[in-house]
């Protein structure tokens, strides 16, 4: 591809495989991210722990720690406001500092604020902490546990009647009468299923910087939705929002990590009471204690006919999450809300709990929730097809819901042709044909519900020349939002990819936007970028019935060009006509948005669902438990590619991400719930050296979406049935069930050889054989 | 870094980065990564693990690929180091540079230099790699947007480009402007100041 091709207008428009914008800075190592950033004179501040999860903290002196040169403060609790200031996306129940107990090991306790890290480092060190490590909770049974500890003080949660006990909150769904439906079942399958605890690991470590700004406060973050940490800090710091702003650099990577305030509100308080920028990286150890996916347990019990018909299922899902809510609660929630995925069931019940813990707050991370469920009632299904001795696959076909059928009731229909990539999937991997010996095939469905309220506003500004400046507040982590709106923005205004410029990461600049979240952003700013260009049409429009002498009527804009009768003129042509001697600019303004609908029990519906089927092949080593995917086949219902390359990077990624906490990924915690596997040396993501032998990706593409030109969201489906379609091609290969994350060597060689280890061979649950 | 600090004197040391020859003092227990990018104010090698395992800050020292957060800046008095800045020479983008681009294998970016930095030093050994040999050469380097398969295409078809600079007339930090019909037909040189 030479630049010269894209000197036509237009020739990385939607559906091209435009390159990325922001990708030069990438390959050159000029892109800066929040530690790249000059820090002049910035305060170094470095946290203050505790070995211990849940620990009293009777006394701190930073004395000895206040003696090091270079030290400027030794920030504890009591030079907070008081009360202490909490802060959460969910609930204020964060606090800034830890006050009087630690809720998890790696809590803060207190912070140094030096001239340089090695100051700050030494000194906080030398801060000295009088602390009594205290009994804590970190396993659902636990936390469950009659007499438990109580995570949160009873006080944080008035008027709470769960506020006894660890669960911060129940959720219950569901529809039809399961027990009626138990009795119509000829065979009910059983089994619980464990998710692991993992961390979202983006290899940039999360960066904040604060700085006095004005009469107001700037901060710096790798976030993902800037625009609500600035209303989290100008709460915080009492400011109007015009006074806080917030710049957001490109994160290098987030995957739901980046999307809420973990320090910013720490180091906004250390620069307002210094008066200096402060700033604070954190090691990868600290992003292990700030950020995971929530663990969790699933009870799935589900009821089919004799041939395959689905007749209920029985849901009772137990997560753990942290300390605090985070987001986590809504993840459950949301993640729950969808379990019975994307199948047509008459009877479904659904509980599923958040459980309080003395571990790390829980919080977004890629799948929001769902991928803990999938693994559950996928790897059911898997089970139930073998009992039933129907083929896996004709199994999720012959209960899979139609396009357009409500399959959850007075929710968004089934919006696309599901059934299509499922078989997409099985003909890619020859899923009836034969296979090696030793191997074994697995294929299983994912469904995700994307954002169920949205707010997005964008401005394009087509320039004198036809160039075009694009204001998004989307946060760029990797998913390519900025080239999406760029090709967009070159398509409808008719300029070459090259002369778009896409502003983000500014709340001074950049009008709102809601979030960056649920694969959103191709969809709801992509709409309000859309809609923007139209708006810049629209004048466009004016302008050439005013030079022409025409109505507007007679006249249409589209893609870049202006038909009037059989005339076709490139928009450039009439802008620079239409401006005139002033010269000028045109401006159009966009929004999207999803409404909400407050009788919803997640608040509003889904925009879209994100779809996907994988299957797998592996093979399994007998002796040592080892699992090698030798096939992997994703796809993707995506409505629209609207830059292929980059749906193929996200959908590809997205995989090998779901394999890592298929086979290698989980916290291991000792005896007193400290983490004992915190960094890259004792904590495995997938390498290239654990790549299936052979990746295939694939899109389904009916224009069915809701985002500009039929695109939906699809950013995490590829994530979602990656465990059930691994595990159920090791059952296939060895005829070993195993219901617990990761699938690692050890617990695979276990469960192939329980004569050798005593450990109890899972046996399948089946009840009511009629 | 400032002076004010408590961990001891500054040593001079002279190494060689990206062909420019640089004499400076550096902290006996900061890491080339630390000079780098605090020193030096090359920002593109990236801090991410700062145990050898991530490879985010994988730079080339006398034709090895190291992580430099495990080399001693004093250790690196007299070396040879080039980091990413350095690939693209007189302005042009290398051909894994290119290759990276063109197969989209850059997705949030912050491993990327580290990856770009070992293609480089494996094709300089394994001018022509099978992909086994690049997955090889690339296990040292994570990235969670697991762009793994994009990157060893890149890679390979870098390889197959040559992995010297490939001259395209593409100039580095400017991916040439193209002309977008007759400019002059602006107004701005006729508008009279106000």
């Amino acid at each position: 591809m030479s630049s010269n091709h894209g000197a036509e207008a237009g020739a990385f428009g939607v559906g091209a495989t435009a390159p990325r914008v922001g990708g030069l800075e990438r390959v050159t190592g000029r892109q800066e991210y929040v530690a790249d950033l000059p820090h002049g004179d910035a305060l170094h501040v470095k946290l203050v722990t505790v070995d211990a999860a849940r620990a009293r903290v009777d006394v701190i002196d930073g004395t000895r720690a206040r003696a090091v040169p270079g030290v400027h403060l030794v920030m504890t609790p009591a030079d907070l406001p008081q009360p202490m200031p909490r802060f959460g996306p969910q609930r204020r129940d964060r606090p800034v500092l830890a006050v009087g107990e630690t809720k998890y090991h790696g809590e803060p306790v207190a912070a140094v604020a030096a001239e340089t890290p090695d100051a700050a480092e030494e000194a906080a060190r030398l801060v000295e902490v009088d602390y009594e490590e205290l009994p804590a909770v970190f396993t659902i049974e636990a936390a469950l546990a009659t007499g438990a500890p109580l995570v949160q003080e009873p006080s944080l949660r008035p008027g709470d009647p769960l506020a006894t006990t660890n669960i911060l909150r129940e959720h219950r769904y569901g529809w039809g009468d399961v027990e009626a439906a138990s009795n119509q079942a000829d065979v009910v399958i059983e089994g619980t299923y464990a998710f692991p605890m993992v961390t979202q690991f983006a290899i940039e470590p999360h960066a904040f910087m604060a700085a006095p700004d004005g009469d107001g406060i700037a901060i710096w973050s790798s976030i993902q939705h800037p625009y609500w940490l600035q209303r989290v800090m100008a709460d915080l710091v009492e400011l109007p929002l015009s006074k806080v702003r917030v710049f957001a650099p490109d994160p290098g990577g987030a995957f739901g990590g980046k999307q809420h305030a973990k320090y910013e509100p720490l180091v906004a308080f250390i620069a307002r009471r210094t008066g200096r920028p402060a700033r604070l990286v954190l090691t990868l150890e600290e992003t292990f204690q700030a950020v995971r996916r929530g663990a969790a347990e699933v009870r799935v019990r589900a009821g089919f006919r004799s041939d395959g018909t689905l007749v209920f299922r029985d849901i009772e899902a137990n997560y753990l999450i942290g300390a605090y809510a985070d987001i986590a609660d809504r993840t459950v929630a949301k993640g729950s809300y969808t379990s019975n995925g994307p199948y047509r069931v008459p009877s479904v019940r659904i509980v599923a709990r958040s459980v309080l813990s003395h571990t790390v707050p829980s919080t977004a991370f890629r799948g929001f929730g769902n991928p803990q469920q999938i693994w559950a009632v996928e790897s059911n299904m898997d089970e139930a097809a073998r009992v039933l001795e129907i083929d896996p696959l004709e199994l999720r076909l012959r209960n899979l819901a139609r396009r357009g059928e409500a399959f959850i009731p007075h929710e968004t229909p089934a919006d696309g042709d599901w059934a299509a990539s499922v078989s997409r999937a099985a003909e890619l991997i020859s899923w009836g044909g034969p296979r090696q010996p030793g191997r074994g095939r697995g294929i299983a469905v994912g469904l995700k519900s994307g954002p169920t309220t949205g707010l997005s506003y964008s401005t394009v500004r087509l320039l004198g020349d036809g160039s075009v400046v694009v204001y998004a507040g989307t946060s760029d982590m990797g998913q390519g939002a900025r080239t999406i709106f760029a090709q967009i923005a070159a398509g409808e205004l008719g300029a070459p990819l090259e002369w778009v410029t896409v502003v983000m990461g500014d709340t001074a600049v950049v009008p709102y936007d809601q979030q960056t979240s649920a694969s959103r952003s191709s969809v709801l700013m992509g709409n309000a970028v859309l809609a923007a260009c139209r708006d810049v049409q629209s004048k466009i429009r004016t302008m050439a019935a005013r030079l022409e002498g025409l109505p507007d009527d007679g006249i249409m804009v589209d893609r870049g060009e202006v038909r009037i009768g059989e005339r076709v003129l490139p928009i450039r042509e009439v802008l620079v006509r239409g401006l005139g001697r002033l010269g000028g600019e045109v401006i159009g303004v966009g929004e999207a948005r999803k409404e909400a609908d407050p009788d919803h029990p997640l608040g509003g519906t889904s925009a879209f669902y994100e779809f996907n089927c994988t299957a797998v092949e592996v093979e399994v080593d007998r002796d040592t438990g080892d699992v090698t995917v030798t096939r992997h086949v994703t796809v993707s219902d995506v409505g629209k590619a609207l830059n292929p390359l980059q749906v193929r990077g996200q959908d590809e990624g997205a995989a090998i991400m779901g394999l890592g906490h298929t086979l290698l990924e989980h916290y291991i915690f000792d005896e007193s719930g400290r983490i004992r596997n915190l960094g890259a040396i004792d904590y495995r993501i997938p390498t290239t050296m654990d790549l299936p032998l052979r990746m295939e990706s694939d899109t389904v593409e009916n224009e069915d979406g809701p985002g500009p030109y039929g695109a939906k969201g699809m950013s995490e489906g590829a994530l979602l049935p990656v465990a059930p379609a691994v595990a159920a091609a090791v059952r296939d290969a060895t005829g070993v069930v195993i219901r617990d994350l990761p699938l690692t060597p050890e617990r695979v060689w276990r469960a192939l050889h329980p004569e050798l280890t005593g450990a109890p061979e899972v046996r399948q649950a089946i009840e009511g054989a009629r | 870094m400032s002076g004010m600090n408590a961990m001891g004197a500054r040593h001079p040391i002279d190494l060689t980065v990206n062909g420019q020859r640089r004499s400076i003092e550096v902290f006996a227990h900061h890491t080339l990564l630390d000079v780098l990018r605090e020193d030096l104010g090359l920002t593109g090698t990236k801090e991410c693990c700062l145990v050898g395992e991530c490879g985010a800050c994988t730079v080339i020292i006398d034709g090895r690929s190291v992580d430099s957060c495990l080399v001693l800046g004093v250790e690196a008095d007299g070396a040879e180091v080039t980091t990413v800045e350095g690939l693209a020479v007189d302005g042009r983008l290398s051909a894994v540079q290119r290759t990276f681009l063109e197969t989209g294998a850059a997705q949030c970016g912050f491993c990327i230099p580290g990856q770009l930095v070992s293609a480089h030093a494996l094709l300089a050994d394994v001018p022509h790699p099978t992909r086994p040999q690049v997955e090889e050469g690339l296990a040292g380097n994570l990235c969670r947007c697991a762009g793994y398969e994009q990157i060893i295409e890149a890679v390979l078809s870098g390889a197959d480009l040559g992995s010297s600079t490939a001259d395209d007339g593409r100039d580095q930090g400017r991916l040439s402007t193209p002309a977008m019909g007759d400019r002059s037909a602006t107004p701005d040189a006729e508008l009279a100041p106000q």
